[in-house]
């Protein structure tokens, strides 16, 4: 092994969106490691200032066009937060219904078409499906079944309009539900299959004592609700994030970094849900799981692939629940009367945790916002897992540690376009 | 639109917040107000599985989407993607790793590709949040309605490569 490598990757491909990463190594230390997001802020936070609370889920929906509802789901519950409003019943059950339509969709995406490439040695998802087509048809169809989730009580696949504070403007009917079931039962067996193809991938030998975070609720796996729980005991209400998290400004990302008051970084997302909340998943998603060899607390972030997995297992189990006892409410959406004061919302994104918080005046105009996107927050972590990733593996050829570099980035799904777009991977060594 | 439907399908793709990004849009609502009962025109954000299920039972499909090249701004590129792949780099003004170019390929791969699958790239000069679409862009969506409604009406798609 040289004294000194330079390792350059012009562009890192299969992430959502836009960023550079830079390594540099001095024998066999990591001196630096940054994940450098240059696309320029998009300032949403500002375009929220003076527009009336009803808006604010259908602007958010546009930060991200693979996680809208995400968005959406943040924002109508820190507005009812704010207005000291509780939605329930079948509303609050199609609210659930319609994170599970997105968890597929997105978990598909990125399982198929953007991860298991790395583990099979392929340079992309073509190679698998000149391989074995029916593979990619499963993911493909999966990925179809969540969009058409999302669709049927979204109006739409893409940047969804049917959702608004207090509910949604249209609800479906048993009947216009109905057709849904047979696909979510295919979507299941094949999430099953799913689990044990991708429990059959090698797996770099690589563990770290993460802070896991994400939402914890009583009495299910957290999609909108809960208190924030993390893997050293951290156990709080949504409204104290800002008071155990902050973001900071870094010199080299137009992106905040996320970080605990104490300073350290932390993870969310699929591994850090799946850790906190194995208890609260679906029975077969559970066994799935088992018998995949995962279990809690899984350290290594390469099988983040495999929670993504069972994840989307559940998330089918729960649509093909929430369908089963669906009975639409008398109305569409809660009326809300706006009252001055500040909301707070934080649900479980397919990425991880997504927190908005807003202040709107007696009128119901946003005064402020703030929003914290799940890649920001895991920003820190990935460049910590890439500096004790390389240091560990040292001895690995240029072209093999840049591979894992890149893989090891895509265990988190990051998502640069939530808060930016288009990642380049450079590794220098001295 | 059902397996049956022999019409010529349009699909824009684009994003009507981001300035030029909103040109497959423009075509799109563009040419159903042309065509309304002879092409079926729908606008769509460029996610890669979804327009595989759109084309999947289309014999001729027409996509426009922006570009960014390097060549003139408002300049129209054209290819026949059912005979050679996009150059991927000038379609990559999209939030989505599974794009165009990635949905061609892979449903060239898994003979999912309409017979005919004609691409318009439209160059783009500003794709900036809240921008309003540029002038010379805006002419050049005039002219691809102009091109694909002729290409509708006459149901053999052109051949040339490019159009300035």
């Amino acid at each position: 092994m040289p004294a000194s490598r330079t390792i350059d990757v012009d562009a890192l491909a299969r992430v959502e969106g836009e960023g550079a990463l830079n390594l540099k190594i001095q024998g066999r230390k990591v001196t630096d490691a940054k994940l450098r997001i240059y696309e320029p802020p998009r300032f949403f936070e500002a375009f929220l200032r003076g527009r009336h609370f009803t808006e604010a889920p259908d602007i958010t929906a546009r930060i991200c066009g693979i996680c809208p509802i995400a968005y959406q789901m943040s924002a109508v519950h820190a507005m009812e937060n704010a207005c000291g409003v509780q939605v329930k019943g079948s509303l609050r059950d199609l609210r659930r219904l319609i994170y599970c339509g997105e968890w597929i969709e997105s978990h598909a995406l990125h399982i198929y078409m953007l991860h298991a490439p790395d583990f099979l040695g392929y340079d992309n998802v073509l190679q698998i499906a000149r391989d074995n087509p029916q593979i990619v048809q499963r993911g493909l169809r999966l990925k179809k079944i969540g969009n058409a989730l999302v669709s049927l009580l979204g109006g739409r696949e893409i940047h969804p309009i049917n959702v608004r504070v207090g509910g949604f403007y249209k609800v479906p009917t048993k009947d216009e539900i109905a057709p849904i079931v047979e696909e979510l039962k295919w979507a299941r067996k094949a999430a099953e299959e799913t689990v044990r193809w991708v429990a059959g991938f090698k797996f770099p030998d690589f563990e770290q004592d993460y802070e896991y975070v994400a939402l914890r609720h009583p009495d299910e796996y957290p999609f909108n609700e809960g208190r924030l729980v993390s893997s050293s005991g951290l156990d709080i209400a949504v409204n104290d994030y800002e008071d155990n998290f902050i973001e900071e400004h870094v010199a080299h990302s137009n992106a905040l970094h996320g970080h605990m008051k104490n300073g350290g970084a932390y993870i969310t997302g699929p591994m850090a849900r799946f850790n906190l909340n194995f208890d609260k998943l679906s029975s077969s998603a559970q066994k799935a799981a088992r018998q995949a060899g995962l279990k809690p607390t899984c350290r290594n972030p390469f099988k983040s692939i495999i929670a993504r997995s069972v994840e989307t297992l559940h998330a089918c189990d729960e649509a093909l629940r929430i369908i089963k006892q669906y009975t639409p409410p008398l109305e569409p959406a809660v009326q809300i009367h706006p009252h001055g004061g500040t909301g707070y919302g934080c649900t479980e994104a397919p990425r991880g945790i997504l927190y908005h918080r807003y202040t709107i005046d007696d009128n119901g105009i946003i005064l402020n916002a703030k929003i914290v996107p799940p890649t920001s927050q895991n920003q820190s972590g990935i460049e910590e897992d890439l500096k004790h990733f390389v240091e560990e593996n040292i001895r690995l050829s240029t072209d093999k540690l840049t591979w894992q570099c890149e893989q090891l980035i895509r265990n988190y799904d990051p998502c640069i376009s939530c808060a930016t777009h288009y990642l380049k991977l450079k590794i220098e060594r001295e | 639109m059902g397996s049956n439907d022999s019409r010529v399908l349009v699909i824009g793709v684009g994003n009507e917040i981001r300035g030029d990004d909103e040109v497959g849009l423009r075509v799109a609502s563009g040419v159903r107000e042309r065509l309304p009962h002879q092409c079926n025109s729908v606008e769509e954000s460029g996610e890669g599985a979804r327009l595989m299920e759109l084309w999947k039972s289309s014999q001729v499909t027409i996509l426009v989407d922006a570009v960014k090249s390097g060549a003139e701004h408002g300049h129209i590129h054209r290819y026949e993607a059912h005979n050679s792949p996009l150059p991927a780099s000038m379609f990559h003004y999209s939030t989505h790793a599974f794009g165009v170019p990635q949905a061609i390929e892979l449903a060239r791969v898994m003979n999912q590709l309409p017979q005919r699958l004609i691409v318009y790239g439209i160059e783009g000069k500003c794709f900036d949040e809240g921008a309003a679409m540029s002038l010379v862009v805006e002419r050049a969506v005039r002219k691809v309605v102009e091109l694909i409604t002729f290409e509708v009406s006459q149901h053999q798609p052109l051949t040339s490569t490019t159009h300035q």
